[in-house]
């Protein structure tokens, strides 16, 4: 084996939590907006400002806790290259659906 | 001959050796590259999905409401979060060197769900067919069987990708090269979480919503 | 004209696919044309495997060539493949020129024809010459530049070749069995959904641009991982040269920007093949989210194309002016700029779709921007040639035709970026004039001028140089006479894309195009005699010190053709162009003071398979041959998954004593030790027992 040598026993337990932690928090996240519609009573904005803001704390619940990507100067070429990707999805996604809304409105 | 004078602009000395860990990390790197195209091909996906929200898509077919259940939604969240967890665990294993039993064992839970979460989705999709909400039916249903069974596709070959691990693991134990390919493993089932996160909030709940 | 019932074992092919025998059930000049094409493919094919059989190459074919993980000889591959299709796409343009040139009577070829001909030419120019051109100069140069030995992913690196080899098959095959589509490079529905064209035609467009495009995706992961994780010790981000910045920015455009091409060409085929809705005319389906996707790929592309042949003149000009780079933290900036700035201004490819004047005025604007950087640019190279010692080869005379003539280009640009000037000129000729202008000045002359100035480094003899000037102004000639009046013809109102026209306005300015398209022949004509008259007076122009051209980066350190394993030992560099600054101090040979053994990755089949695995899927899927494309996909799928089961069965080790024996056997030839004068002193002269001291 590559390893150096194994890591302590203790730190299985921390990383264990860690991982629990996330995925406590992710089933949360879910469970939230998943109720909140199930039982109905909020409003249709209230609904989609729950659903979009716990999608994207969620997404950042995996990407921290499964993915491992925070801002420590060891994961720093993965954030930036998430940072990056991001960036350009949005760019591309807020372009088109701001075009393509557009020509909707003007065509119908 | 005397060794040459320490010279400006490059020198030829000993040669540096590329370890094993540097070439993994370049294979995970450029795996990471990939996962980056391919969250850009979801994202566009993603996009033409929300552009076909609109009635002109739906043409006179049924919309959102009408096709989604949140309880079969729901069950495949659990399912396919749980197995993002079991993943986790087997990195763990391996990471820990808790034996190959126990990591193997993670695995055949993470692929086990894996492909349950496969099982509901796909009837999920026999039961729109049989009713009729057809991809040939209206752009918005393209966009929803574009969208979704392409998510589907990829957890079938992370399974896929899942089971030759396991082959391998069987044959040769946890090898070098085993550790990397399932790091790159634990990446890409990560991200089919990751995207399923999107799919459930953006398809499914702001559908029905 | 397909079948109604395609059969389980033929799919949809029938006689009337056969383009060679359309001659002889239609005699007329088009389908000579068109029979005639389909016959040249065969012949060529046919007279190919002759000569390989009579000069009993395909051994060494076999052994040294297609199976090889080599950047090198991968790169090499690419450029052939980009100089055969460059032919043919150029023969396909002059044909559209006489066309054009004769249409005012109606010309002489049908409507139909024309559009393939330009369809093709598009696709064949954009995807499997410019792409595989510039995807073979990295791949020659950037390892050698960066002091590597390879790059991240050999085996990727040729699997990437095969997927764009069978993309360009597909394309040839078009021209042989069916016919390609008639809805241009940019394919877009609803004129190519089932409705108008249930034909093959768009689906070949398809099929090859999805393999190829995936080819290209993995050669942008290659690039990025290779240029920031294979550098020598010492090649800070700093100190790249100027060619693998370019390169680096362009991997990444790479990665980013040809998944909206597989999203557009997917969905497209979705529509075709399973009756999906998203581009349709009806039931809800969206035509204007095709030329979204499609462009939001299409912009990224032109950059794709345009950033690696900036890295050349880059170096072209530094050299032949004998003078280092002036601004080269600009020029990295600009870079990255133009590189991220290019996901920001694709609307100006479809001003004219519909949307308010909001939306086009944001996206103009961002156009317009974009020219900033590429201004930058210019005015450093303008710099480094200032007060240099400026040498006018062949290279250099592409780079400063590229200067005056590319900004002239961009300054079309600039109008183009206009809204409301676009909507007088979007889609007439004075858009083609443009694109052209920057792709032929730009790309093409780039590439050209990178081919001329790397040829010695792989093959150790440079190119002959008369015939080199002769192509170089043939190419400027006729790219001015083909494409100056196209501008003045566009603003004249003549639309793109037309076989004919009515007004005789036109036609003497399409006709001094015609003239530019023969200069364009003869541009070919004197490369190919330049190729034979070089290869047969290679050892009077033999590059024997590995430094033709007096460069500046580290490639030129080496010998040429350079060696598989590129260095005998890993340099360490301390400086940027640390080659000249080693040549400064006096150090032109650097010896290394010990050798190692050199490991290098194993010849692998994945390219082979891929190359015909590719075309086969392709070819079923295009003639609805389920079984050819199914199994085509299993034995690739195979390959895969057995290589990644198995691993590289077979590396290479290079011994250090033969790497010492060939690399100090070149130091003598070129830099032998002076012979040493050692005068004994006068007490041991005088006993004559000659101990040395």
């Amino acid at each position: 084996m590559s390893a150096p040598g194994t890591p302590a026993a203790g730190g299985y337990r921390r990383e264990r939590q860690a991982y629990l932690r996330g995925f406590v928090l992710a089933a949360l996240l879910t469970a939230v907006p998943f109720i909140m519609e199930g039982t109905g009573g909020s409003s249709r904005t209230t609904l989609l400002w729950v659903i979009g803001g716990f999608g994207i704390t969620q997404i950042l619940v995996h990407v921290r806790y499964f993915l491992h990507v925070d801002l420590s100067p060891e994961r720093r070429e993965e954030l930036a290259l998430l940072v990056f990707s991001a960036a350009l999805l949005a760019l591309m996604i807020a372009g088109m659906l701001w075009i393509l809304y557009n020509m909707y409105v003007r065509m119908m | 001959m005397n060794a040459p004078a320490p010279a400006l602009g490059l020198t030829m000395s000993v040669e540096p050796q590329h370890a094993h860990e540097a070439r993994s990390a370049s294979a995970l790197s450029g795996f990471w590259l990939f996962m980056m195209s391919d969250l850009i091909l979801f994202g566009l996906v993603f996009a033409t999905y929300v552009t076909m929200l609109m009635p002109a898509s739906f043409a006179l077919g049924p919309g959102p409401k009408a096709i989604f259940e949140l309880p079969g939604a729901a069950l495949e969240t659990a399912v396919l979060l749980t197995s993002t967890f079991t993943f986790a665990m087997a990195s763990l294993a391996i990471k820990y060197e808790r034996g190959r039993r126990e990591v193997v064992a993670w695995l055949l839970v993470t692929l086990a769900l894996g492909l349950t979460f496969l099982s509901l989705e796909v009837s999920e999709f026999a039961r729109m067919l049989a009713a009729g909400d057809r991809p040939q039916r209206s752009g918005f249903l393209s966009a929803f069987f574009g969208l979704v069974p392409l998510h589907g596709l990829h957890v079938f070959a992370g399974s896929v990708w899942l089971v030759l691990m396991l082959i391998e693991i069987a044959r040769s134990g946890l090898s070098d090269s085993v550790r990397s390919r399932l790091a790159r493993l634990a990446l890409f089932w990560h991200f089919l979480d990751l995207i399923w996160v999107g799919i459930f909030s953006v398809v499914y709940l702001g559908g029905r919503a | 004209m397909s079948p109604s019932h395609p059969s389980v074992l033929l799919g949809r092919l029938d006689l009337r696919s056969l383009d060679f025998l359309r001659v002889f059930l239609h005699p007329s000049v088009n389908e000579a044309i068109l029979s005639g094409a389909a016959w040249a493919v065969i012949v060529a094919a046919a007279a190919t495997v002759a000569i390989l059989s009579r000069y009993r190459l395909w051994g060494p074919l076999w052994r040294n060539w297609l199976r090889s993980v080599d950047h090198k000889k991968i790169g090499v591959m690419y450029v052939v493949l980009a100089l055969i299709m460059l032919v043919r796409g150029a023969l396909e343009g002059v044909l559209m020129r006489l066309q054009q040139a004769d249409g005012l009577g109606g010309g002489f070829l049908s409507a139909n024809h024309f559009a393939q001909l330009f369809s093709t030419h598009g696709t064949i120019m954009i995807f499997f010459m410019a792409m595989p051109f510039l995807t073979g100069l990295m791949n020659i140069v950037v390892p050698l530049q960066i002091g590597a030995r390879d790059v991240s992913f050999p085996m990727l690196n040729s699997l990437s070749l095969g997927l764009t080899v069978s993309g360009a098959m597909l394309v040839m095959i078009s021209l042989v069995i069916g016919s390609f589509s008639t809805g241009g490079w940019s394919a877009y529905p609803p004129y190519t959904e089932m409705a108008f064209q249930p034909g093959p035609g768009p689906d070949y467009w398809i099929w090859a641009v999805t393999l190829a495009g995936l080819g290209s995706t993995l050669t942008g992961i290659n690039f990025v991982v290779t240029i920031l994780k294979e550098r020598a010790p010492g090649m800070t981000l700093m100190r790249l040269p100027m060619f693998t910045w370019n390169a680096l920015c362009t991997a990444l455009l790479l990665v980013f920007a040809m998944p909206p091409l597989t999203v557009a060409a997917l969905m497209l085929a979705a529509d075709r093949y399973l009756g999906f809705h998203f581009f349709t005319n009806d039931l809800g389906g969206n035509m204007m989210n095709f030329a979204n996707l499609f462009w939001l790929f299409g912009h990224p592309e032109v950059y794709i194309l345009i950033l690696p042949a900036f890295g050349v003149y880059s170096e072209v000009i530094s050299t032949f002016s004998g003078k280092r780079l002036y601004g080269y933290t600009t020029l990295v900036i600009a870079t990255m700029s133009i590189a991220f700035l290019s996901f920001g201004v694709w609307l100006h490819h479809f001003f004219t779709m519909g949307q308010d004047a909001n939306v086009n005025a944001a996206f103009g604007i961002a156009t317009m921007v974009i020219g900033i950087p590429t201004g930058v640019k210019i005015y450093d190279w303008m710099a480094t040639m200032f007060r240099g010692r400026i040498r006018f080869s062949v290279p250099m005379v592409y780079a400063l035709a590229f200067m005056v003539l590319f900004v002239l280009g961009g300054l079309t640009g600039i109008i183009l970026a206009n809204p409301s000037i676009d909507f007088q000129v979007h889609n007439s000729l004075f858009l083609v004039a443009h694109f052209h202008n920057m792709l032929i000045p730009g790309l093409l002359f780039g590439m050209l001028a990178g081919y001329t100035y790397w040829f010695p480094k792989v093959f150790g003899f440079r190119l002959n140089e008369r015939w080199g000037y002769l192509a170089a102004a043939c190419w400027i000639v006729g790219f001015i006479l083909a494409f100056m009046p196209l501008y003045v013809v566009g603003l004249m109102g003549m639309p793109r894309r037309s076989v004919a026209y009515s007004n005789p306005a036109f036609q003497p300015w399409l006709i001094v195009a015609g003239v530019g398209a023969a200069f364009v022949v003869l541009a070919l004509v004197s490369m190919g005699m330049q190729l034979y008259v070089s290869i047969r007076e290679r050892e009077r122009t033999r590059d024997l010190d590995g430094d033709p051209w007096d460069g500046r980066t580290l490639e030129w350190a080496t010998p040429s053709p350079v060696r598989a394993y590129n260095f005998p030992v890993i340099p360490h560099i301390d400086a940027r162009d640390a080659f000249a600054v080693a040549k400064a101090a006096g150090h032109r040979y650097v010896r290394p003071s010990a050798y190692g053994d050199i490991h290098l990755p194993g010849d692998t089949l994945i390219g082979v398979i891929a190359a015909v695995c590719g075309t086969t899927l392709g070819f079923g899927l295009v003639w609805y041959l389920w079984w050819l494309a199914a199994l085509s996909l299993a034995v690739l799928l195979v390959a895969l998954i057995g290589r990644a089961l198995r691993g590289d069965r077979h590396p290479v080790t290079v011994p250090g004593a033969a790497v010492r024996r060939d690399y100090e056997g070149w130091l003598q030839t070129v830099a032998p030790p002076p012979p040493l004068e050692r005068p004994l002193p006068p007490a041991i002269a005088a006993t004559s027992s000659g101990a040395a001291p």
